[in-house]
């Protein structure tokens, strides 16, 4: 009997404690367009139960900030355009979180743990004299988390009593917010403070691609090593079109300049997740299975039937890919 | 030109290649596995090294924070060509909580007081899979960061890093002091060969403790358990491509 009262009790305390959680998801885009992973985040915030802000900080974003506002699920959309904001430099983005933390006093802070969120939110998290919890997988409550370590090959859970939590969100985890039916307030961010002007963003050379991206792509196809040269990914980019598919690599393949480093899937390349994952000519090193292992389905092309991919792959063909990779494109072609 | 002196951070860790155990009662098997050290710190080592060697830099100073045995991993630092060693040790009971938050105390107390112009780290280690240190070192001093680094251009109190982000690639320039991440393309880092082996035994490694630099170890993060990830069912080969295309419009992938 008590133990029940307890326990109910615990609950609303529970229940009331999450009435007060805010969460500030900070929101990557292009000054153009709403970077995916932010959708994943914001599904990520609501989880935690309390109300959800974005904010937008750029050189242009007026387009992006009228994108959020109707994402379900936002109350709030702080808008900070500057021309400081070029770049999106650490060193000027997180005076403006901080002064927006310090008007609001947020409970959680978060981004998705892409290039740009893994930048920024350590940096913040410093300073708001907080340790960030990197890379989650799961939200148990609004101060425990999962991640994973080792690459991948163990399921890590945090408690956090840190009075702000400061945290990335993988996006493969996450499913996207819905971009329809939400109707978020715009405002005017704090004053920006005064530039830092310690860095100064330069140039960036981009990977253009017409396939899908990466880490939103439902279908992957991946070379490694086997594929011998840059010339040979050909036969993957033939095959990726006929299945509407992103192409990756594994490290080796980068390394030997076949692809440029933005392809790279694995512990320390991108975090993929799609419907379909195939590996052609990856042996299956730890560090790349921590990057694609949570592919619904995984298939392997490979003329070792050692490999260690094939001990993770659902359908595994042992063979020599520059034979069947061709037989597989033309096989697609007549479905 | 002024002479420049770097931090080099460098993790004893699990080695790469070893498949790490989950214990039954948590955690992770650490005992009789082999450790070396972080392939990130490996690079950013090497690039300092590089750095040196074009008299850009006039001493390297390498820092390991854990255990006794992290001697070893300055030991194989110094190997490579950093000048002197410092160990901050942690006994093993802290050493379990000790988090990159701490790390970077650590590391931003040792720069301030060692006087130099740039910290180098790897971008992530691949135990924690943190990705937070060097980031957050550079917010304690105020400095600016160049993460995830592929490319290093030093010019006067300029620092010109090329980043890997998302897309592609991205060149950002600093003002001295900085801190700045390595990522695996930066360089390939060298062996120590057995002559350098000999010399680092007479390099010097100064001990040193936390409360020494002033560094609460204190955690506000706890890991409550560590488990197996799920393991995936084994699945079956196929023969041909026919027999490839069949299952995966059985299970209405194509």
């Amino acid at each position: 009997m008590f133990l029940a009262v307890g326990a109910r009790r615990l609950r609303r305390a529970a229940s009331l404690l999450q009435r007060f959680q805010s969460t500030l998801v900070i929101t990557e885009h292009t000054n153009e367009s709403l970077t995916p992973i932010t959708l994943n985040a914001i599904t990520a915030a609501k989880q935690l139960g309390g109300e959800v802000s974005c904010l937008v900080a750029g050189t242009n974003c007026d387009k992006v900030a009228e994108e959020l506002s109707k994402v379900q699920g936002i109350a709030r959309v702080l808008v900070a355009q500057h021309d400081v904001y070029k770049g999106f430099l650490p060193e000027e983005l997180t005076p403006l979180i901080l002064a927006t933390q310090k008007q609001f006093n947020y409970t959680h802070i978060c981004a998705g743990a892409s290039a740009f969120g893994k930048n920024l939110l350590p940096r913040v998290a410093a300073k708001l004299d907080v340790a960030p919890v990197s890379d989650i997988i799961e939200i148990k409550s609004p101060d425990t988390f999962v991640r994973t370590i080792y690459a991948g090959n163990a399921l890590c859970t945090v408690k956090c009593d840190e009075k702000v939590k400061v945290f990335s969100v993988r996006g493969t985890s996450f499913e996207a917010a819905p971009v329809s039916g939400g109707s978020a307030k715009v405002e005017k961010a704090v004053t920006a403070p005064s530039p830092v002007g310690q860095s100064e963003w330069i140039e960036q050379k981009l990977t253009k691609s017409d396939r899908p991206e990466l880490t939103s792509a439902k279908v992957v196809v991946s070379g490694g090593r086997g594929l011998k040269s840059g010339d040979n990914f050909k036969l993957l980019y033939d095959l990726a079109d006929q299945l509407h598919a992103a192409v990756g690599a594994s490290r080796a393949a980068v390394d030997a300049g076949f692809v440029p480093n933005d392809m790279q899937v694995g512990q320390t390349g991108k975090i993929v997740a799609p419907e379909l994952y195939i590996a052609v000519g990856i042996s299956g090193a730890i560090q790349h299975l921590a990057g694609m292992k949570d592919s619904k389905t995984i298939v392997a092309i490979n003329k070792d039937p050692e490999a260690p991919i094939f001990q993770v792959a659902d359908y595994g063909l042992v063979a020599d890919l520059f034979k069947v990779v061709p037989e597989l494109t033309e096989a697609l072609k007549k479905k | 030109m002024a002479a420049l002196r770097a931090l080099v951070g460098v993790k004893r860790v699990i080695d790469y290649a070893v498949k790490v155990r989950v214990r039954p009662g948590g955690g992770v098997v650490t005992d009789g596995v082999k450790h070396s050290m972080n392939p990130f710190c490996e690079i950013a080592l090497e690039e300092a090294v590089r750095l040196r060697e074009r008299r850009l830099l006039q001493e390297i100073v390498v820092v390991s924070c854990g255990p006794p045995q992290c001697q070893e991993t300055i030991r194989t630092a110094l190997a490579m060509g950093a000048d002197r060693g410092l160990h901050v040790e942690i006994p093993a009971p802290e050493y379990e909580s000790l988090g990159p938050f701490q790390v970077a105390k650590i590391l931003a107390a040792l720069a301030k007081k060692e006087g130099v112009s740039l910290v180098l780290l790897g971008k992530q280690a691949i135990d924690d899979d943190c990705n937070q240190t060097g980031q957050m070192t550079a917010a304690l001093l105020d400095w600016p960061q160049g993460t995830f680094a592929s490319a290093l251009t030093l010019e006067g109190q300029q620092l010109t890093v090329e980043r890997e982000v998302d897309g592609g690639l991205e060149s950002i320039r600093l003002r001295l002091p900085a801190v700045v991440t390595a990522d695996l393309r930066l360089n390939e880092p060298r062996y120590a060969t057995l002559p350098n082996i000999m010399k680092a035994k007479k390099k010097k490694i100064e001990v040193l403790k936390a409360s020494d630099l002033g560094v609460d170890l204190s955690s506000r993060v706890a890991m409550q358990r560590v488990e197996e990830p799920p393991q995936r069912q084994a699945g079956v080969k196929v023969e041909t491509v026919d027999d490839l295309v069949g299952k995966l419009k059985e299970g209405g992938l194509i």
